[in-house]
């Protein structure tokens, strides 16, 4: 097993609280591992806190095998309101990482119509983000993040305010992109049918530790 | 109408306004800062007549407090900016502090309304070439930094994570706001900059939904507004500012209504 990423007795706290102590697991590249704990038992910190040991190349318990400008992180909130104005095309083309000149539009507007073709969006590509559903919006940020080329993707909750149907809709999505690109997904959620399904590892986190398990997906 | 130098280099001075109102305007109403950018003209109002209180002129003033206060507020983080007591405090501190700058400079009254409502008969030569270089500056900013300035605009928190250097850009675009707000002054006035700046853009977002249809949206609205209000004031001899206003109300007003009757409609 090739790993993206491997924790080695990491310890993490915030202020007043002792989140984890001596975790270690490993994240095998090319898979979907479900991040999964209680509310509070630290899932996004621990997230949050690995990203900025990769942004300032601090290797004592973490080793990426990916570069910061290589990973892509969907946030759980984000500021999108109901008057939000710019339309999905323009909110999605943010994630591409070269600029949009006369030399280059149409490779970059062919790989932008190519991500909105895989995300379902082509058809609402002109509508505001504001007047989109959930469903649409997470696929709005999913099809940015794909557009930076990134080979880990890390999603916060992503489907905790969509309906059963969308959400299997958002996983089966994954399950596709993460073929064609080559991702590597790290996911994480509450959802127990989510996980029995789609996921290929389970990373779950109680008591300051952690306990990767293999799941269904998994061949 | 064209044969006082003054107002051809107010209508001049419209162009060069109105080309970057019309970017950081659809910057600032993307990031909901339209308070914030308020408190940083009543900090604009408060420089000038520091400027005026220590004999520098009160553009220099102006610069340097709006300057300084973008980059405290860029180094702490936005969300500063955003509290409504830190807005309340801010604000009333620097007309405060304005309003003693002037009177220890024993200057006449009618300094601080042309300050605070601003004046065209005050543009000569030498203001219209300030305001030409420190447009070139910014639209050269702008155009080499755009993309991320507007991933950062309009999708702070994707940025946050995604993008990098992405406080440097915030910074960088508070400090820009800083100076686009000193050098609108002498038109409009520090008081009524954020008209420009807000209410054109807010109109926008009910017109255009592509980024670049709203930004020449914007540049219309704001370029009627100041040449109708420069026209209007000539006819009448009222304030500028007064007309500008309005005509920035009626068509956010316009904009609000079409947006009513659309819903009506579904």
């Amino acid at each position: 097993m090739k790993s993206i990423l491997s924790v080695h007795n990491l310890d993490l706290s915030i202020p007043n609280r002792k989140l984890f102590s001596n975790l270690s697991f490993e994240i095998a590249q090319g898979s979907l591992t479900c991040i999964t704990g209680e509310n509070g038992v630290g899932k996004t910190t621990l997230v949050k806190h690995l990203l900025q040991d990769l942004a300032n190349n601090y290797t004592v318990h973490t080793v990426f095998n990916v570069k910061r400008d290589e990973v892509q992180y969907v946030p759980q909130l984000r500021n999108i309101d109901d008057e939000y104005p710019l339309c999905i095309k323009d909110f999605v083309a943010f994630g591409l990482k070269k600029r949009n000149f006369f030399w280059n539009r149409k490779p970059l507007n062919e790989k932008l119509e190519q991500i909105l073709t895989e995300t379902k969006l082509t058809r609402i590509k002109d509508q505001p983000l504001g007047k989109a559903s959930g469903g649409e919006k997470q696929r709005a940020y999913l099809a940015q993040a794909l557009c930076a080329d990134p080979k880990l993707l890390i999603l916060d909750e992503a489907t905790a305010s969509l309906d059963t149907t969308n959400k299997h809709e958002l996983l089966q999505m994954l399950r596709e992109v993460m073929q064609q690109h080559g991702l590597t997904i790290l996911f994480i959620t509450h959802d127990p049918e989510l996980i029995a399904k789609y996921a290929d590892y389970e990373l779950h986190l109680e008591d300051q530790t952690g306990v990767l398990l293999e799941k269904g997906a998994k061949k | 109408m064209f044969a006082y130098d003054f107002m051809r280099y107010a209508f001049i001075a419209g162009i060069f306004i109105a080309l970057i109102c019309s970017v950081m305007g659809t910057f600032v109403v993307a990031r909901q800062t339209s308070f914030f950018t308020h408190t940083l003209s009543e900090i604009g109002f408060s420089g000038a007549s520091f400027g005026i209180f220590i004999g520098i002129s009160p553009l220099a003033g102006m610069l340097t407090f709006t300057t300084a206060s973008a980059l405290l507020i860029g180094m702490s983080g936005e969300r500063l900016g955003r509290r409504e007591a830190s807005i309340s405090v801010f604000s009333g501190l620097f007309l405060g502090l304005g309003i003693l700058f002037l009177s220890l400079s024993d200057k006449q009254a009618n300094y601080a309304t042309s300050i605070l409502f601003g004046s065209i008969v005050g543009i000569d030569r030498n203001d219209i070439e300030v305001l030409i270089a420190l447009s070139i500056l910014l639209l050269l900013t702008i155009t080499i930094l755009f993309k991320r300035l507007a991933y950062n605009s309009f999708d702070s928190q994707g940025a946050q994570y995604n993008q990098r250097f992405n406080k440097t850009i915030s910074i960088i675009f508070l400090v820009m706001l800083a100076l686009t707000i000193s050098i609108t002054a002498q038109i409009v006035g520090a008081l009524l900059i954020f008209v420009l700046l807000t209410i054109p853009a807010s109109a926008t977002k009910y017109f255009a939904h592509r980024l670049y249809q709203m930004i020449v949206l914007n540049f219309v609205f704001i370029l009627a507004g100041v040449w109708l209000g420069l026209y209007f004031s000539y006819l009448t001899d009222w304030p500028v500012s007064f007309f500008i206003t309005v005509i920035e109300a009626l068509i956010y007003g316009a904009a609000i209504a079409k947006d009513h009757l659309a819903n009506h409609q579904k």
